[in-house]
């Protein structure tokens, strides 16, 4: 096996394995208009990092969070549909991350691999950083795992109980901005959201318990990923869709099971 | 006796409406306060405001100490995609898993502990949030509509189970309810909100003060003649408020 594949299956079993809690709490929370949202404003920093000409990964974790707490902050309002909202913003901020980069003089920018990833172009430094990022988000998750799910099921209640509900939600949209962009480079943030949404869905039918349902699904976004690799390998297509259709094609075959809980 | 919360002029508004008005009120230790009104009497927010859930525009808000709350909200909503046990619901509130054992056989569940929590019936979820609530020890309990989605034979059981709870622990109850007549054997004291306080006392007092009557005549009625049908099916129900109120409404 060449260098490149290694490198490839690495980054994408880094991304895969924090896929798992965090998309557990996306699928529970209803949270996947909002993440894709979030993969949008991406592009923003993408652009943001080439305008002030400093590193794009950094950037895309500071406007992720931006945006989130922007949305966090607009969601109290509740003068339009929290869907019509995201609806709006997720758009407006693919379109203006597009045009600003359209703007930008002499940025050449593969916007091919930005939308729908680049895994084979992965440098090691990048599968290091992708690695440092999962460790840190798993550790986060890891301490404020009882304070993150009694959020998830009652907001008020867990508040009553003495839970810091602004800083665990402010903690989980700072999670969700770095797995995105760390995701960025597997699928691409126009398929990001299929990353975290998908094995969670499918570890939904063997879990019984929360705790099972976030390790199941880093076990099958794991399997996703190789899955993906060798079949992207093997026919040539674009390794980030064929890692989702992978996903994709595993939920299907969960689906065979009856669920439990 | 000394006041666990005292509440004082409070006002809220929400976008030019008026919730509250003026809302003055006491919970002493030990005691059982209901909150009665119709919808829209502000009862939830200001059960909200006593939480700290909810910011009052103006108005005074005393405790005797730091006080442990416990607080089963209204509802609970959890999504379908969510494995969570009953165990796995209380384990929220305390980890120690033979105290959240403890908890559900004070509420008269412990065949629930391993059942996902969305696979309820209304009656047993409103348990299960009891619980829930308990296992903080609580000094104050709040509870907002308690006997929601339960039906009737039921809402006569839990209120007799939160009057035991109260009874065992001599924790402070607040709570919230549609309806006075169930609710009357369990209560100490009961206020009437419709935005301001209507009227207040003891739930003989009150189920006969004219504000009352006015808020809730028709009902009153209906669930007299209810509850009369109940005491000679069970012939059980048998308290002294329970005939006084009876007695009052046939007038």
């Amino acid at each position: 096996m060449t260098d490149f594949l290694v490198l490839a299956l690495l980054a994408g079993l880094g991304v895969a394995i924090v896929s798992g809690p965090l998309g557990a709490f996306v699928v529970w929370r209803r949270l996947a208009y909002f993440g894709d949202t979030l993969a949008h404003s991406a592009l923003l920093g993408i652009a943001a990092g080439l305008w002030l000409q400093v590193a794009p990964g950094p950037m895309v974790i500071v406007v992720c969070l931006l945006i989130a707490l922007l949305l966090l902050a607009l969601g109290r309002q509740q003068s339009l549909a929290s869907d019509t909202l995201l609806g709006i913003l997720s758009h407006s901020s693919l379109a203006l991350g597009l045009v600003a980069m359209s703007l930008i003089p002499g940025a050449r920018v593969n916007l091919e691999a930005l939308l729908f990833g680049d895994l084979l172009a992965v440098t090691t430094t990048e599968t290091i950083a992708i690695w440092l990022a999962s460790g840190l988000v798993l550790a986060l998750v890891y301490w404020l795992w009882t304070p993150l799910l009694a959020i998830t099921v009652h907001e008020d209640l867990a508040r009553v109980e003495g839970v810091r509900v602004g800083l665990v939600k402010t903690v989980q949209m700072l999670l969700l901005a770095l797995v995105i962009a760390i995701g960025m480079k597997v699928v691409g943030v126009l398929l990001i959201t299929s990353l975290l949404v998908i094995p969670a869905a499918t570890a939904r039918r063997f879990a019984t318990r929360p705790e099972h349902m976030a390790i199941f699904g880093s076990l099958v976004g794991s399997v996703a990923v190789c899955l993906g690799i060798a079949a992207s390998w093997w026919w040539d297509t674009p390794m980030g869709p064929t890692i989702v259709l992978a996903s994709g094609l595993l939920f299907i075959a969960a689906l065979t099971r009856r669920q439990r809980g | 006796m000394s006041n666990l919360v005292s509440v004082r002029n409070l006002y809220l508004s929400f976008a030019g409406r008026t919730v509250l008005e003026d809302v003055s009120l006491d919970l002493e230790a030990g005691q059982i306060l209901t909150l009665i009104g119709p919808n829209g009497a502000g009862k939830t927010s200001l059960v909200r405001i006593i939480l700290g859930l909810q910011k009052p525009d103006s108005g005074t808000l005393r405790f005797s100490h730091r006080l442990r709350v416990g607080y089963m909200p209204q509802k609970l909503h959890i999504d379908a995609t969510l494995p969570l046990s009953v165990a796995g619901f209380l384990a929220l509130a305390d980890r120690d898993p033979q105290r959240g054992r403890d908890a559900l056989e004070r509420v008269e569940i412990p065949h629930l502990l391993n059942q996902p929590v969305t696979s309820l019936s209304g009656g047993e979820t409103q348990r299960v949030l009891l619980a829930r609530a308990l296992l903080r020890q609580p000094e104050l309990l709040v509870l907002d509509e308690p006997v929601q989605g339960v039906d009737i034979t039921g809402q006569e059981a839990l209120y007799r189970l939160i009057t035991r709870i109260r009874n065992e622990t001599g924790c402070a109850i607040l709570m919230v309810s549609h309806d006075l007549h169930l609710v009357m054997a369990a209560t100490d004291r009961v206020i009437c909100l419709n935005r301001h306080v209507c009227c207040q006392g003891t739930p003989e007092i009150v189920s006969v003060d004219p504000a009352y009557t006015e808020l809730f005549g028709v009902r009153t009625a209906l669930y007299t003649h209810h509850h009369d049908h109940e005491h000679s099916l069970h012939g059980k129900v048998t308290t002294g408020s329970h005939s006084a109120c009876g007695g009052h409404h046939h007038d």
